[in-house]
């Protein structure tokens, strides 16, 4: 394994504003899980909006699987991204959505109209295909962007806080989704880059957990060090007051 | 003053109503009127109401001397019988929908061009597309005739190349006028409907490598379609009720619309039943379409922002990016050829001479009272409008009055206007006028008066949003302080109204400074403004001085507008 590159390597990359800088060194090795976790400003969705060419950068590189992609149009990068909202078009059917995935500018083959009804059937949404966006539920809304993500077959997965507005149960029914969906990748393992506010996301299906804070990554470890009884002090800080609740409850 | 404090806050107002509310406060006389304890409000609100009823007065007041001026012997059966008539509706309606349509169908290319293309310099020529808003109307008439007209440059173009000269007069002219005004009005109103496409959908076109056919199916012409309706029936309600330019471009027995065809029949015929007849179809017609207008969706015309501020992330298209090209190219020499023909021959007048001349200095002197006066009224009788409305939406939100029905009657008043339009004002008074007094030595008053009443749905719209937020936000946070009286005002509304009032006033004062719809009816040689004399010196053909004045003019009100936007949005930046 010590010769494949990571899924994802980001050396240096970040730029300046006005009284805001980001920096970021990070390594994520193939079919990793990790959880982006810090204070609201901290530079978490900075930190995904970098890796999916949304913002340029002032200095540093990107690589993904190896391949340097720092001026790699969005549309170039291997690479899909799951937004909080507004994933889908609202004047598409919810098999038009996940089609664009595969298809966008060209009418589907029918090899390719039959992965998106598997593609909708493996996130649970079998028959709800011909459904606009605004006759579905906040989460299955997000389950027609998750299908579409994968359909893609990127091998890099980047979600900024996907689930964040939706309830305990159907976050963690839509991790569980995810996880399922992970599995399946078979070949080429997929690599999670998930942003989130909520420490017990991470908990369960993630692999490590990087704390972000001022536009640096200030700790990074595995799940059970990172959210355990011997956390590193400033993450243990961000965290307190959902660790006390934890006890109390 | 314990009645201020306020006690019987948001939350709990049924139950304060209910009981009386603690420390003894006594409630006011106006506790009967159901507005509960707040004194502020309905100070506000009876301000909003007698400035509604004083602009209603003055609106109303015309059309009620109109009536009143021909009595009962309104020729109901002639006017549906006369065939003029039904031409002067017919030519007025076509004109409109031409114009439409052809504004309309030149926006879309150009907004979207103007939003995607990316290059420097970009922010300049969103401004340039802005221009056209700021200049008078006369002036722009002016410039088209200069460019397009038969002797022209397109015309002396045409020529050298062996094409017979076209005339600028009738209705070829009207709808190039009319495009020239329009279409950077609908683009902006299509960029702004593509600035209000959500970010993600622009990053998911890019990430999603979408063809420029794509984007334009599925992020773009979404957004364009949900902006046609207010965009049309803004465009149409402009063109059907659009006096100077079909004046000065129309006129003839072909090309007259209801609006000119008042002016005429009063000034040069003076046939007051006939003016009546056609009064009260302008109002009728006019009213139809605002009411079409509104159910098909209202137009955020006062917003004066620039947009263009989404971040995209286009796949290159070397195909776009030349469509993109052409058609920045030729919307960009449409709209400056136009200011480059006044600017040039404005420059050949002897300005210097014209400056000294006293009818000149004595027009513009009476531009600038009557400008700053009538735009001055204008934003007293907006902001006491608008402190109503929010006096009586405030209470809408407490579950204090059920109905929206007042707050509506309220907003309406302030666009009365727009329904009986400054000629037909103009119109009612001067036939009022005419049996008490000396119609001329009103004039100034009735100009003035009309003058604001043009400005106050302007400067209501652009000031209504901001007070708006203000209240939503603050309310709550300055009724709990007891905030009431002018500390109330100062610290709740006037930081809300500062920053917008500058534009709204500048707004109002180049409406006026630029309008020809009130004062042609009105203007005699004691009271002459600039828009006034220059149409006098079109009329008798002194060319030099016309583009002399229109240049004028034209500075006048774009620098006007220039430095009042760009001191409300670098102060909406810090």
């Amino acid at each position: 394994m010590s010769d494949t590159p990571p899924a994802l390597l980001l050396d240096g990359a970040g730029f300046a504003r006005a009284g805001w800088s980001v920096s970021i060194d990070l390594s994520v090795a193939a079919g990793e899980w990790l959880a982006l976790i810090g204070p609201s400003g901290a530079g978490k969705s900075t930190l995904l909006d970098m890796v999916a060419g949304f913002l340029p950068l002032d200095r540093g590189r990107i690589l993904v699987s190896g391949e340097d992609v720092t001026r790699t149009l969005p549309a170039a990068r291997p690479l899909s991204i799951v937004f909080q909202d507004n994933n889908l078009f609202p004047d598409l059917t919810a098999a038009q959505n996940v089609a664009l995935g595969i298809a966008p500018n060209r009418r589907m083959t029918r090899e390719e109209r039959q992965a998106v009804t598997e593609g909708l059937e493996a996130v649970g949404l079998a028959g709800k295909g011909e459904r606009r966006p605004h006759e579905l539920s906040g989460g299955e809304r997000q389950r027609v962007a998750l299908a579409r993500a994968f359909l893609r077959r990127r091998p890099l997965l980047c979600l900024d806080e996907p689930f964040a507005s939706l309830g305990p149960a159907l976050r963690l029914e839509m991790l569980e989704t995810l996880d399922r969906l992970r599995r399946s990748f078979t070949q080429t393992p997929l690599t999670i880059l998930m942003v989130t506010h909520h420490p017990e996301d991470a908990r369960a299906f993630a692999d490590r957990i990087a704390f972000l804070d001022e536009g640096r990554i200030g700790e990074i470890g595995p799940v059970e060090r990172m959210l355990g009884a011997d956390a590193p002090e400033e993450v243990a800080r961000y965290l307190g007051a959902w660790r006390t609740g934890r006890n109390i409850g | 003053m314990g009645m201020r404090s306020r006690k019987g806050g948001d939350g709990i107002r049924a139950a304060a109503s209910a009981t009386s509310v603690g420390d003894g406060a006594k409630t006011h006389a106006g506790g009967g009127l159901r507005l509960g304890a707040d004194t502020d409000r309905l100070w506000r609100l009876s301000l909003g109401l007698l400035a509604a009823l004083a602009l209603a007065g003055f609106v109303a007041g015309g059309f009620v001397l109109l009536l009143a001026g021909t009595g009962a012997e309104l020729p109901v059966a002639s006017i549906l019988g006369d065939g003029y008539l039904r031409g002067v509706v017919f030519f007025t309606l076509e004109q409109a929908a031409l114009s439409t349509l052809i504004s309309v169908l030149a926006a879309i290319p150009l907004a979207a061009a103007l939003h995607r293309a990316r290059f420097r310099g970009r922010t300049s020529v969103l401004r340039i597309f802005l221009l056209p808003q700021a200049l008078p109307v006369l002036v722009g008439a002016l410039a088209i005739i200069t460019v397009w007209g038969r002797n022209g440059v397109v015309s002396d173009l045409g020529a050298a190349l062996g094409l017979p000269r076209f005339s600028i007069y009738g209705l070829e002219g009207i709808l190039l006028a009319h495009a020239f005004f329009n279409i950077p009005l609908a683009a902006r109103l299509m960029i702004a409907a593509l600035d209000a496409v959500p970010r993600e959908s622009w990053r998911l076109a890019g990430q999603l490598s979408f063809s420029p056919l794509t984007t334009f199916r599925l992020v773009e012409w979404p957004a364009i379609r949900r902006a046609l309706p207010a965009a049309a029936s803004l465009v149409f309600m402009l063109c059907a009720t659009s006096f100077t330019i079909v004046l000065v471009l129309g006129g003839g027995p072909g090309a007259t619309t209801l609006e000119v065809a008042i002016y005429q029949t009063l000034r040069y015929e003076f046939d007051p039943g006939r003016a009546v007849a056609l009064s009260l179809l302008q109002i009728a017609l006019t009213a139809l379409v605002l009411t079409l207008a509104t159910r098909l969706g209202s137009a955020e015309a006062g917003d004066f922002g620039l947009g263009g501020t989404a971040r995209r992330h286009d796949t290159p298209s070397r195909w776009r990016s030349l469509f993109d090209l052409a058609v920045l190219f030729a919307g960009l020499l449409f709209i400056l050829s136009p200011f480059v023909a006044i600017l040039v021959a404005g420059l050949k007048a002897d300005l210097v001479r014209l400056l000294t001349e006293p009818a000149v200095l004595d027009a513009l002197v009476t531009s600038l009272w009557v400008s700053l006066s009538s735009g001055t009224l204008a934003i007293f009788l907006s902001v006491a409008i608008l402190l109503g409305v929010e006096a009586l939406a405030s209470a809408e939100r407490r579950a204090v009055i059920a109905s929206a029905i007042p707050r509506r009657g309220l907003e309406i008043t302030a666009s009365l206007v727009l329904v009986v339009p400054p000629v037909v004002l103009g119109a009612g008074w001067f036939l009022g006028l005419r049996q008490v007094t000396n119609v001329f030595a009103a004039a100034p008053y009735v100009v003035v008066l009309t003058n604001m009443a043009m400005a106050v749905p302007f400067a209501v719209r652009i000031l209504g949003p901001a007070l708006q937020d203000a209240h939503l936000r603050s309310e709550k946070l300055a009724d709990s302080l007891g905030m009431s009286g002018l500390s109330r005002f100062r610290l709740l509304d006037w930081p809300a109204l500062r920053r917008p009032m500058g534009l709204a006033f500048a707004l109002s004062v180049a409406i006026s400074l630029g309008d020809l719809g009130a004062i042609a009816l009105f203007g005699n040689r004691e009271f002459t403004t600039l828009p006034y004399l220059l149409y006098q010196r079109m009329g008798s053909y002194r060319t030099e001085d016309a583009a002399g004045l229109a240049l004028i003019l034209g500075v006048v009100c774009l620098a006007l507008i220039w430095f009042a936007e760009r001191s409300s949005s670098l102060g909406a930046r810090s």
